[in-house]
This record gives C-alpha cells, sequence and structure tokens, in this order.
C-alpha cells in the first residue's frame, strides 16, 4: 500500500523537462534557494507572471542587460514584492475583462527571501493576502539576510550565530525563535498554506501545483539551504534539507482551507536535532546543554503541529 | 461653453479620471485626499467604470501595486498627500526609471512634524529629484483638464514617466467651484487607449527591473533625465491639442500683467489665483506689478520662465516649502541657480509663507511687494512669522 501511497515520490519522470531559470544564474556552488525557485518554477509552468523582491534571487539573476529569467518578471524593490503582485493581478484581471490581453487564466506570483517576507515586506504581504488577491506567495527562507552578508532575521533560528546575532561570550547568538510565517498566512485565512523544501522536489512541485489551482491568495514558505551562510559545506545541501525535516526542525506541512495535514512521513520518534545543528558552522559554538534546550524547542514545536493536524478542522 | 456644475474639486479630479477609461487604481486614503479616494471608491462600486480598485494597506504599496500593474500595460491612477506621498519616496523613482507610466494626483499638504494637515508644498518638493513629471494646478477646472490630459502625456511612447497633479490640499481639494466637464465621447477622442512598449505577459516574457552595474548606472541615470527633459515637447504638444479641442489654453509658464511689469510675483498651485487679485489692486493704484505662474515644475520650463520674465526689475518668489539650513525655497533656489548668468536679471526675493495651511491674502501679497522694495540682498526670509 505505501508503495501506491508513495508512487509519486518514486516518478520524478513526472517533472516538467522544461527549465523556466536559465543556466547561467550566478547563485553560489550548493545554493537551496535557486533549486527552490527553478522547481517551483517548474510546478508553475508557463502562464505565470513574477513579482520578485530584492535579494540574492534578485542579485543572481539579473544584471542588466542579462537575464535568468525565462517567464515575465518584474523587480522593484525589497519589501513591496506582495503589493507590485497585487499590481500586477489587479492588471491582468482589467485587462482580461476588458478583452485586451488575451483571454486565459495567468497566475501572478511574488517572491521573497525571509527578510522580505517576515521583515520588512510582512505589511504588503499581510495587505495582499488579506485582500484576496489570485497570487501565490513564496518565501525562500534561507534563515537570514544573505544577500548582504548573513545579519539576522526574524526568521533566524535560535541560536544561530548571524554577523548582527554573533556567537559572542555574552549572547551566544539569536536570542528569539523563528517567526511563523506559514501560521500568520493561515490566521488571514489564506485558503491554501504549506511549507516545502526542494530536499522534497516532487512535494514541493506537487504544494506549488495546489496552489496555483487556488482560485485566491496561496503562500508556500520553502525552507532553502544556504552553505555560505550557513558555513557548512557545499555538498551536503540536499543533505541538510533532509535534516530538518527529519529533525522536525522544520516540518513539511500544508493546511487547506484551515485544515493541517503532515506531507512527510510521520516517524516514531523524531531524530536527534543534534544531527542537523552538528554540520553547520553557525551552530558549532553550541554546548551539549544549547542542544538539549533546542531540541526541547523542536519537540515542543513539533507536538504542536501534531495537536493542530489532530484537532483544526476545515473553517 | 458647456454646462457648469458646482462640485468639490476633489470629488471633480475623481470624475475626471473616472473619464480616461483607468484600468486599476491603487489607493490609501490620506487628508485631505480622502474625497479622491472616496469618490473613485464609489465611481468603481458603482460600476460607473470597469476597473480594479485595490484597497492597499499603505502608500508605499499604492505606488509599488500602480508599478505592477502599468508594467501590466494598465492604465492606473493613485492619489496621495503628505504623509503618504513620503512613503512612497522610495518608490517614486523607480517608477520613473522603469518608465512606467502612472498618473498620481497629490493633495499638497504639510509634512510632519509637528503634524499639520494643511496646504503648502512640503510635501512635493522632496520629491523634486524622483524624475517624475510634476504640474501644479490653480482651480477646480485645471484640476479636472490637467488630471485628463496627464494620462496622454505620460503614456506617450515619446515620455513613458509617471506624472503628478499638485492639487493644493483644502485650499483646492475641499472648494467648490462651478466646473465644466468634457464628454466622455470628447475624452474619447482626445485620449486613446494606452499602447504600451513591452508589457508583462507570458505571450512576450520580458524581464523588467534589473540591477546595474556601476558600468551602466550612470548611463541610465542620463537617459532617465534625457527622458524627462525630452517630455517638455509632449507636455507643450498635448497642452495645445487640448486647447484646440477644449478652448483652454495651457502654458508650461503662465503669466498674467506680466509684459511690461517691473516687479514680478511668481506663485505655483492655488495662490495664483489670490495673486491676480492683488495684482489688479497694486496696477489700479498706478504700480507696475504683474504674475508669473509656474504651471510645470519638472522638467523645469527654464526657457518659458526667462521669456516671461524678461526686463523685471525684481522677481519675487514665493515659497511654500522650506530647505532647512539651505540656500531658501526650492523655487527661488531653482531660479537663481538658472538665472546665474543671465545678464540684466532680476533681483530674486524668496519669501517663504502660507506654510501648513496659513492664508495668505491678498494684502499679504501687497505687503510683501512692499517688503521686496526694501530688501537689499537675495537671502530668504520667512513672511508673516509672529516673532
Amino acid at each position: 500500500m505505501n508503495t501506491v501511497q508513495n508512487f509519486e515520490i518514486f516518478a520524478p519522470k513526472l517533472v516538467d523537462r522544461k527549465e523556466y531559470f536559465s543556466a547561467g544564474h550566478r547563485a553560489c556552488q550548493g545554493c537551496g534557494e535557486v533549486l527552490a525557485l527553478r522547481l517551483l518554477l517548474k510546478g508553475l509552468g508557463d502562464d505565470v507572471v513574477v513579482a520578485n523582491a530584492t535579494g540574492c534571487m534578485e542579485i543572481v539573476s539579473s544584471a542588466y542587460p542579462q537575464t535568468a529569467w525565462l517567464n515575465p518578471y518584474i523587480h522593484v524593490a525589497f519589501e513591496n514584492a506582495a503589493a507590485v503582485g497585487s499590481g500586477v493581478e489587479a492588471g491582468l484581471k482589467a485587462l482580461r475583462r476588458k478583452k485586451k490581453i488575451a483571454d486565459r487564466d495567468v497566475k501572478t506570483i511574488a517572491i521573497a527571501g525571509d527578510g522580505g517576507t517576515a521583515d520588512i515586506g510582512l505589511q504588503a504581504l499581510s495587505g495582499a493576502m488579506e485582500r484576496g488577491h489570485d497570487m501565490i506567495f513564496f518565501c525562500l527562507d534561507n534563515e537570514a539576510y544573505m544577500n548582504t552578508g548573513i545579519q539576522r532575521s526574524s526568521a533566524t533560528p535560535f541560536m544561530a550565530a548571524t554577523t548582527t546575532s554573533p556567537a559572542g561570550i555574552a549572547i551566544p547568538g539569536q536570542r528569539t525563535g523563528k517567526k511563523n510565517v506559514p501560521e500568520i498566512m493561515v490566521a488571514h485565512k489564506v485558503p491554501y498554506v504549506a511549507t516545502a523544501c526542494p530536499s522534497y522536489p516532487i512535494d514541493l512541485i506537487n504544494k506549488v501545483k495546489k496552489a496555483k489551482a487556488v482560485k485566491g491568495p496561496a503562500y508556500i514558505h520553502i525552507f532553502s539551504m544556504c552553505p555560505t551562510g550557513w558555513r557548512c559545506a557545499s555538498e551536503i545541501t540536499i543533505k541538510l534539507g533532509r535534516l530538518v525535516v527529519e529533525t522536525g526542525v522544520f516540518p513539511l506541512y500544508e493546511v487547506e482551507n484551515g485544515k493541517y495535514r503532515l506531507t512527510m512521513e510521520v516517524p516514531e520518534k523524531l531524530r536527534p536535532v543534534g544531527d542537523y545543528l552538528k554540520p553547520q558552522g553557525r551552530f558549532r559554538h553550541l554546548k551539549p546543554s544549547d542542544i538539549e534546550t533546542i531540541q526541547e524547542r523542536v519537540n515542543r514545536e513539533w507536538e504542536i503541529l501534531l495537536n493542530k493536524v489532530e484537532c483544526m478542522q476545515p473553517w | 461653453m458647456g454646462k457648469r456644475i458646482g462640485m468639490e474639486v476633489g470629488i471633480a479630479a475623481a470624475e475626471a479620471v473616472a473619464l480616461c477609461n483607468i484600468d486599476v487604481a491603487a489607493v490609501y486614503p490620506i487628508t485631505p485626499q480622502s474625497h479622491i479616494a472616496e469618490h473613485m471608491a464609489d465611481i468603481i462600486h458603482d460600476g460607473r467604470i470597469d476597473a480594479e480598485f485595490i484597497t492597499v494597506e499603505s502608500e508605499h504599496s499604492s505606488i509599488s501595486a500602480c508599478a505592477g500593474a502599468s508594467a501590466t500595460g494598465a492604465r492606473v491612477y493613485t492619489a496621495t498627500s503628505s504623509q503618504g506621498l513620503m512613503l512612497m519616496h522610495e518608490i517614486l523613482p523607480i517608477v520613473s526609471a522603469m518608465r512606467l507610466p502612472v498618473v498620481m494626483g497629490n493633495a499638497n499638504r504639510a509634512v510632519s512634524g509637528p503634524l499639520n494637515i494643511w496646504n503648502d508644498h512640503g510635501d512635493i518638493m522632496p520629491q523634486r529629484d524622483s524624475g517624475w513629471i510634476c504640474l501644479f494646478t490653480e482651480n477646480g477646472q485645471e484640476v479636472i483638464d490637467l488630471s485628463i490630459m496627464a494620462f496622454k502625456i505620460a503614456e506617450d511612447p515619446e515620455v513613458m514617466l509617471p506624472c503628478v497633479v499638485n492639487i493644493d490640499g483644502f485650499q483646492l481639494t475641499h472648494m467648490i467651484e462651478p466646473l465644466e466637464f468634457p464628454t466622455q465621447a470628447q475624452v474619447n477622442k482626445f485620449l486613446p487607449d494606452r499602447k504600451p512598449y513591452a508589457t508583462l505577459h507570458p505571450d512576450n516574457p520580458v524581464t523588467m527591473g534589473c540591477f546595474n552595474m556601476p558600468d551602466i548606472f550612470t548611463e541610465t541615470m542620463k537617459a532617465k533625465d534625457t527622458a524627462l527633459w525630452n517630455s517638455k515637447k509632449t507636455i507643450v504638444k498635448v497642452f495645445s491639442e487640448w486647447g484646440k479641442q477644449f478652448g483652454r489654453k495651457y502654458n508650461v509658464v503662465e503669466t498674467y500683467k506680466a509684459k511690461d511689469a517691473e516687479t514680478l510675483i511668481l506663485t505655483m498651485g492655488s495662490m495664483g489665483e489670490t495673486a491676480s487679485i492683488a495684482v489688479d489692486e497694486m496696477r489700479k493704484a498706478g504700480r507696475k506689478v504683474g504674475l508669473v505662474k509656474l504651471r510645470l515644475w519638472r522638467p523645469f520650463p527654464v526657457e518659458e520662465l526667462r521669456a516671461a520674465i524678461k526686463g523685471a526689475k525684481t522677481l519675487i518668489v514665493m515659497d511654500r516649502a522650506i530647505s532647512f539650513g539651505g540656500a531658501g525655497g526650492p523655487v527661488a533656489t531653482e531660479i537663481k541657480s538658472f538665472l546665474f548668468h543671465d545678464k540684466g536679471r532680476p533681483r530674486i526675493v524668496d519669501f517663504l509663507m502660507g506654510l501648513g495651511g496659513r492664508d495668505v491674502t491678498v494684502e499679504d501679497f501687497i505687503a510683501m511687494v512692499e517688503r521686496a522694495k526694501k530688501k537689499k540682498d537675495e537671502t530668504y526670509e520667512y513672511y508673516g512669522v509672529r516673532e
């Protein structure tokens, strides 16, 4: 039975062979974010318009006069991807209704990093989702301001060292936990909210397709491994993405009309968080007791999520 | 002349925009722009025009949404004021650099702090270097006419730049005036559908908003500057087309009894009407006083200004904004800079007045002309301050 259920996991041939983000972009070796981008664009196909925020994915892809984008693309500023996307969506809608452009569905998507989503872009995102634009917002979360040189954001995990939350003697890294943006999106009654990770490509693409089918707003939060910013070897990118899920640090789930569902295999027992933390330089200052603290926090969050999966009813 | 009706100018601004077959309006409310926002909502919610109305959560998002919508090829409008315009500040130069036509009504209001909701030009002046075409209106009829003309100017393939129509807050936005509207058929004839150069659509994918390395940034900036300067040709052309179709003639610099004047008052916006009454009074008393009104602020109409002030001995500039710790009001500073080398140029007297809604009356203009006579140098001076 399991084989049938997981058929799609073993069927990568179903993935669109066409590339929408061209080779030759300037992303770092082992970049998980650009992989996420490549996969999500495969999930979307041709009929899409992209509004991108300032950040790594913008800088690596669009140095004038070159572009890595094969889809129609606009970049305006850092904090306003959701607002620009709102305008694109409204423009396309009005022009289609008034028969000034082709009469077919074109999906608007907005993309931002964790800073452009959880920090400086949160207001624009909240506004766009609340207004109910037919738009998917993707947060490509690499857990800090990587483009400006690894400064902390509100999506940086507890105790991680960044250049503005360094592992000092008095203060050992980030003092706060990660802001839960998917939860904020659920609170907006966004019809489809999901988390994803490029180490699980079929799951990621399927979620994108699901989001695309929604008539209205959707939000996908994609964990995006960053060897450069996390001070780790570039060849372990995919492994880290697996470990973050298997340890329960970043669980994969989706929320359809308020109903939670885990989209990962639920283990009897989560892998110890140390397995995920230890390969990363940003956590190298952690003492065994710190890892224990993090383990407790992860366990608690995992329980809360399982409770939601069990108890939350669709609205 | 067509039928004139009494209407509040803010509402008339929205009615004028409604005649322009806009596709998207993204507006965030702020006093004294709010009547424009409310009436725009009424028009769209009543189905009088077929457009998307985006009730954004901030002005930063309204201008961002306008950029996105304009990039799809839509005709877009927004309106704001003061703090809202300041919040848009970051995005304004991006819209012009991306050559995205957007028309914005700005209900001019003082900038905080302290908070003050009343009229001056402190909000638009910090946006001076944003690369937008910047027009000023003197009365309600001009608000209607220029709001319509703004679309034609902004969307012209030779221009493709955003355009802001300044409407003095309260002094103009909240006045009820006798106004004449063109008919829908007349506007359709005057303002054809937008023909965008490139749009965001999968049928012809383009990348908009690439970043520039140092080897090309200067060239991009020069191209934008050139485009803004070149827009004057189209502005003059559109003014003239309007004059031909509707009989109301517009110039980038307007004059009133200026020809033989020894002393000229220079205003922008709604003050012009009061100033013209002051000129009449002084003329009656045998004084050679005239009036020059800047309708266009960016691109700066320097040749037209030179022609308008030819022969005058004193030019009194009424500045409704301050450059703190600087050379004076932005308008006088600009004019001094342009005329620096001109032989026989008038002495330029710079008054900072009419700030934060302080009325400037006919008597005030006469008093400033008197004061200018006595003033020896060209330093700026506050008028009417209670010491």
